[in-house]
């Protein structure tokens, strides 16, 4: 068996295009994630009980089963009650971004619950709301607590998002599997791919790295 | 002219579930009184203080500020008009110390930017920390922080400042400078109600001296008067203590 490097270097410009598009569905699968995590968190903390239970019941169903099945759900299930068929890169998204804010949503509690409750008695004391301490006070401090298992998520959910391959949406891990269909180069179009994810996480991790560094300069004693 | 009514609390208790912290607190205090509250520790007189900002709610009984009783008014809007300062400081790390200054001036009394910042190096002047203004909190030694956190509470323009131990925390070389801003408040006819374990200050500041033990005031006169002899027994064994 040899390793076929032509091959490689022949599917590259589609397994590119395929990490292209990986790249973009996590984007937009995270910045769903942040949006709806940040207030299922915050929901968690505060004193509004129905909105406690919802968040919890949210979190709970999606952390307690598998992406898979929950991309089945929106993609083959959901059309048949509702009617609404959806393409196959707004089911990706979708239920990307709907696992990861589960996941968020658990990291901002922390978050929020990890800052001294100093902050809010201060905030309070001022006169501020609770809505208004959270804004100003306790949310930007808790973001740089939490860019760190953030990052985390986004790499996991960078490598999750593979799963999408399985409705047929054409990211790299698709994409792999489309050319191996066609040249039965397993070896090489599998190891490609895993280095090409490898490449786009170890990124996203130094970037964080980067992020962690600048945002907490306050944290510094001189 | 007869003085002003600051504070008014009426039967006030505190329990937290089955441990009593405040039995009964009757207390009323004049604008311009610097009241110091001393008392050994677990005596309740953190809670009460913390009481009058409505931080920890009454169980019973009423509390009024400048005549406003807070079950009958927005308590947010009450808080603006009383200072607080802690005895961790409590400083927002995330903002430059302008900013700590500021954000209540334009959060909550809405006044603009450049009339806010203003006020604040005013008060920043005050308290000698002006050339800190661009730095951040943690940056500064716990005497500087602990008086920028006075300057943040004078910032809202209160009626009233409430002191929670604001000394406790910091080294003894930093006591004075803190003790010293707030000795200027007391002369500029400031309202004060201060939680202490300075009894140097409290003899030489408080206009009023309460001695707080098992959730009640046990000893209430003036500080010279109940130093030099405490009407109570168990004033006399605390400060035996202390003094």
């Amino acid at each position: 068996m040899e390793f076929d490097f032509s091959l490689v270097w022949q599917s590259l410009p589609l397994l590119l295009a395929g990490a292209a598009v990986t790249i973009k569905i996590t984007a937009i699968s995270v910045a769903i994630g942040i949006f709806i995590g940040m207030f299922a968190g915050i929901a968690k903390v505060g004193h509004c009980r129905i909105l406690r239970i919802l968040a919890t019941i949210y979190i709970d169903f999606i952390r307690g089963t598998p992406l898979l099945v929950q991309i089945f759900i929106i993609y083959f299930a959901l059309p048949t009650i509702t009617n609404i068929k959806m393409d196959p890169f707004w089911a990706a998204i979708s239920a990307c971004g709907i696992n990861s804010g589960a996941y968020v949503a658990e990291i901002f509690r922390a978050g929020i619950q990890g800052i001294d409750k100093g902050q809010m008695e201060a905030g309070r004391s001022l006169g501020l709301t609770w809505a208004q301490t959270m804004r100003y006070i306790i949310i930007p401090q808790a973001f740089r607590q939490i860019i760190p298992p953030l990052g985390n998520e986004f790499i996991a959910l960078l490598k999750d998002s593979s799963l999408v391959s399985v409705i047929g949406f054409e990211e790299l891990t698709r994409s792999g599997q489309l050319i191996i269909a066609r040249t039965y180069g397993s070896i090489e179009i599998w190891s490609t791919v895993a280095i090409l994810y490898l490449i786009m996480t170890l990124t996203i991790a130094q970037l964080v790295n980067f992020m962690e560094r600048r945002l907490c300069r306050f944290t510094v004693r001189n | 002219m007869p003085k002003k009514e600051m504070i008014k609390i009426n039967g006030l208790e505190k329990h937290f579930g089955q441990v009593e912290i405040l039995r009964g607190i009757d207390l009323a205090v004049e604008e311009g009184e610097v009241v110091a509250i001393i008392g050994p520790s677990g005596s309740g007189k953190s809670t009460l203080l913390r009481c009058m900002n409505y931080l920890e709610k009454p169980s019973a009984g009423s509390i009024s500020i400048g005549g406003l009783d807070f079950a009958a008014h927005n308590i947010d809007k009450m808080r603006a008009d009383i200072g607080m300062v802690f005895q961790h400081f409590n400083l927002f790390p995330h903002m430059s110390i302008l900013e700590n200054v500021m954000l209540g001036a334009i959060k909550v009394r809405k006044v603009n930017f450049a009339q806010a910042k203003e006020e604040a190096l005013a008060l920043l002047k005050r308290v000698a920390l002006v050339e800190k203004a661009a730095a951040y909190p943690l940056q500064l030694s716990g005497g500087q922080q602990q008086r920028v956190a006075i300057a943040r509470a004078l910032a809202m323009k209160p009626k009233v400042m409430l002191f929670d131990e604001p000394t406790s925390a910091l080294d003894p070389e930093m006591v004075g400078e803190v003790l010293d801003v707030m000795r200027d408040l007391a002369r500029a006819g400031m309202t004060m109600v201060v939680v202490t374990h300075e009894m140097g200050f409290a003899r030489e500041v408080g206009t009023r001296l309460l001695f707080i033990d098992g959730g009640k005031i046990v000893e209430d006169g003036k500080p010279k008067e109940i130093f030099a002899a405490p009407r109570e027994e168990r004033t006399r064994q605390f400060l035996s203590k202390v003094l």
